[in-house]
């Protein structure tokens, strides 16, 4: 196999309402086991996906949202948010969950995983990646 | 330049599955290799074979079939998204106990696990996604 590629995952829908987002996540765990570099992006209604305090019991459907701070284990740990998204939604950073990760260089010191970034960091950040994948 | 496809969306619904098919088309009269063609989302409603469109129009389904026919394409469904939506071959007919005939894979696909699809982003130049 060639050597690790970077992969970006795009996550542009609401978390519940269409399948997406689940799906989405599902592709993330199993690619976390194939030794390449992985982040995610939010933008759009995707950023509702890693909000915090979402309750689906009403919906009748599975809340997946503690996955993504579980993530950090797997070795994802860059959350691109864009803060147009945020902005447009009425979101700020605070609204979203806590999400971190060990870093294992840094005497596994607790970071945080979420990168609010600009429109214009994401497209940087979107250019520099070798797959990304839009759900 | 070798290419692998992601289709996420389904047959007649979605322009994303008609895209899908002509830009796999074109490449390969165009001489471009396609690693796998990775059906995911509702994108696996694409590989049934108990499609049955009106006879004015076109069979998305066949279309890929005979594609896969013609030039040994890898057509991979998967595996998690085809067993919500009803998409079974022989193997998983038998082990969820769906009975005689219940496996409606379309020739030329084949069911798999989402591993395939890191795998077609892994060994291709470009993964090139088809959905909404």
């Amino acid at each position: 196999m060639s050597e690790a590629k970077k992969f970006l995952y795009v996550n542009r829908k609401a978390p519940y309402g269409t399948i997406y987002a689940l799906e989405s996540l599902e592709v993330v765990l199993i690619g976390a086991a194939f030794d390449q570099h992985v982040s995610l992006a939010f933008v759009d209604d995707g950023v509702f996906q890693i909000a915090k305090g979402q309750d689906t019991k009403s919906l009748g459907v599975k809340n997946f949202s503690p996955t993504y701070r579980a993530l950090g284990d797997y070795g994802v740990t860059k959350f691109y948010v864009e803060k147009d998204s945020l902005d447009e939604r009425g979101l700020s950073a605070d609204d979203l969950m806590e999400i971190t990760y060990e870093d294992e260089n840094d005497g596994f010191a607790e970071k945080p995983s979420i990168i609010v970034v600009t429109k214009a960091e994401m497209a940087e950040v979107m250019r520099d990646q070798d797959v990304i994948l839009s759900f | 330049m070798k290419l692998s496809i992601l289709v996420n969306e389904g047959p007649y619904t979605h322009q994303a599955a008609d895209s899908a098919y002509q830009f796999t088309k074109a490449a390969l009269d165009k001489g471009v290799e396609i690693f796998r063609v990775f059906f995911y989302h509702d994108g696996v409603n694409n590989g049934t074979r108990l499609t049955v469109p009106p006879q004015d129009d076109r069979n998305i389904q066949k279309n890929w079939s005979d594609l896969a026919e013609k030039h040994k394409l890898d057509l991979v469904v998967c595996i998690a998204a085809a067993q919500r939506r009803g998409i079974l071959d022989e193997g998983e007919a038998k082990r969820h106990g769906k009975g005689e005939g219940a496996a409606n894979i379309a020739p030329g696909f084949r069911i798999s696990g989402l591993g395939q699809l890191i795998e077609a982003g892994i060994e291709a130049d470009r993964l090139v996604v088809f959905g909404d």
